[in-house]
């Protein structure tokens, strides 16, 4: 074979390469940007139920204002959420107020006892599993394209195409506990 | 042993035993050939065909076969709240689409999945499993099945016996032909490949199958290990398997030996109990219950 065509094709070959690369780290990243779909799903989900949960809890403890006002102002805040820090924090706002919430409606025997209220939790429960879990996929994500993007020798090229590591999407352990959910 | 290292070690077993999986195919078929002569190849490719085209069939309408043999009915979000919601959840977890659920009117708990991708997939749960089993423990469960999915047991399964059936029935022509031999065109050489064909011929189908049920053991490991994986908590299909060893309806009315590989846990019950001999093991498409539960609790 004659050394043109060696140097020919070993440029292609390479060329090849590195487009096979690039190509990766895009399908790597789409799938965050979809796993945060998800997330946004389960968030709107849950904001969906609120509303509903709010006119429930109002039937038996109309004078409890504040719990309303500080729920539906969680529920706007997360509705506006636009990056993964802002609903993370929008988030923790949710959970706490919800928390509240439960805690009032504790004190209403009456409230508890109703199917309505029941059914509720049980889809409020259900829907922080959901968004427990979607948070889960979207980490896995972020974990292969980080680890991708930072290993030789995809992170020489990732450099030159500017693509930059993706954040994990935390949530205050502290606040993370399900909303108690009582049955008697 | 944590979670990436049994998956992991699972993955290269399943490699390992397919390597000897074909190679084992590959010089039957030599001998065969040897023994058999012109004859040969022709009959090896009528055998391929049949077993393809069994397998084939009942791959691709796994679901819809399955279906109308256990009888299952389609759940339904209102009644079945818990088993609907648990597997959308993971699903959500495991990135993939939910599969559709079914229930099976039936005392024994067991559980299994199928289909022949994403798309067409179910999962099958009985009703025995669902009064057994608490939330969580039905997750580990159900995560079990969906890493089934996953990791494409079916397809891989599949694959397994079309060889397994290629064996079976070039072993079988082989058989019948010598009842039709013609000695004259004996030579000393030929009578020799004859011998090691017959020998071949007797041991061949029993090895396949025997390797066909590691197989199905190791792909049932890993799918405990991609299940708590995707669950983060092993605890859950540990302690559904332990009720499900101290439960005392072992087995299942409407399992055949057709479907025993699909479920989560052997539906004749054969491992129950005690500690069973190695043979008992060899012969079984699940490994013993105590021997997964204690995986999953060093996970």
């Amino acid at each position: 074979m004659s050394y043109p065509l060696l140097l020919t094709g070993s440029i292609l070959l390479f060329a090849l390469y590195i487009w096979g690369m690039y190509n990766r780290l895009v399908v790597l990243k789409n799938r965050i940007d979809e796993a945060w779909s998800g997330i946004k799903v389960q968030l709107t989900r849950r904001a969906d139920l609120i509303p509903n949960l709010v006119n429930t809890v109002k039937g038996y403890a109309k004078h409890e204002k504040q719990v309303f006002e500080d729920v539906t102002k969680a529920r706007s805040q997360l509705m506006s959420a636009g990056s993964v820090s802002e609903v993370q924090k929008a988030q923790s706002g949710m959970t706490a107020a919800l928390k509240s919430l439960f805690a009032v409606a504790e004190a209403y025997p009456q409230l508890r006892a109703s199917e309505n209220f029941q059914q509720l939790q049980k889809e409020l429960s259900d829907t922080e599993d959901k968004i427990a879990y979607s948070r889960q996929f979207y980490n896995s994500n972020v974990l292969s394209y980080n680890s991708q993007l930072q290993q030789f020798p995809t992170t020489v090229l990732a450099g030159m195409f500017h693509f930059t590591s993706k954040d994990y999407f935390q949530m205050d352990e502290k606040k993370e506990e399900p909303v108690a959910v009582s049955f008697e | 042993m944590n979670v990436y290292s049994e998956i992991a070690g699972n993955k290269t077993k399943t490699y390992v035993a397919l390597a000897i999986f074909f190679l084992l195919a590959s010089s039957v078929l030599y001998v065969l050939g040897k023994a058999m002569g012109m004859a040969g190849p022709g009959l090896f490719l009528f055998a391929f065909l049949i077993s393809m085209g069994v397998n084939v069939v009942s791959y691709y309408y796994s679901d819809k076969i399955v279906l109308k043999l256990h009888n299952a009915k389609e759940a339904d979000r209102e009644q079945y709240f818990d088993l609907y919601t648990v597997t959308e959840n993971l699903a959500i977890a495991a990135g993939i689409p939910k599969p559709r659920v079914y229930i099976i009117q039936e005392s024994a708990p067991n559980a299994f999945a199928t289909g022949r991708d994403y798309k067409h997939s179910i999962v099958v749960v009985t009703t025995g499993l669902l009064e057994l089993l608490d939330r969580r423990e039905l997750e580990g469960v159900i995560a079990h099945e969906l890493s089934h999915i996953k990791n494409y047991d079916m397809l891989l399964m599949t694959v397994v016996s079309i060889v397994v059936g290629l064996i079976v029935y070039a072993t079988d022509f082989f058989m019948r032909a010598q009842w039709f031999r013609n000695s004259d065109d004996d030579n000393r050489q030929g009578a020799l490949w004859v011998v090691l064909a017959l020998i071949m011929a007797i041991i061949a189908p029993l090895a396949a199958t025997l390797l066909q049920l590691a197989i199905s053991r190791k792909r049932e490991f890993l799918a405990d290990a991609s299940g708590a994986y995707i669950t983060r908590n092993p605890e859950g299909l540990a302690s559904a398997l332990e009720k499900l060893s101290l439960s005392s309806v072992p087995t299942m009315s409407s399992a055949t030996n057709a479907t025993a590989h699909l479920f989560f846990e052997n539906p004749f019950g054969s491992d129950k109990g005690s500690k069973k001999s190695w043979l008992v093991n060899m012969f079984s498409t699940h490994p013993p219950l105590a021997e997964r539960i204690a995986k999953l609790r060093t996970m």
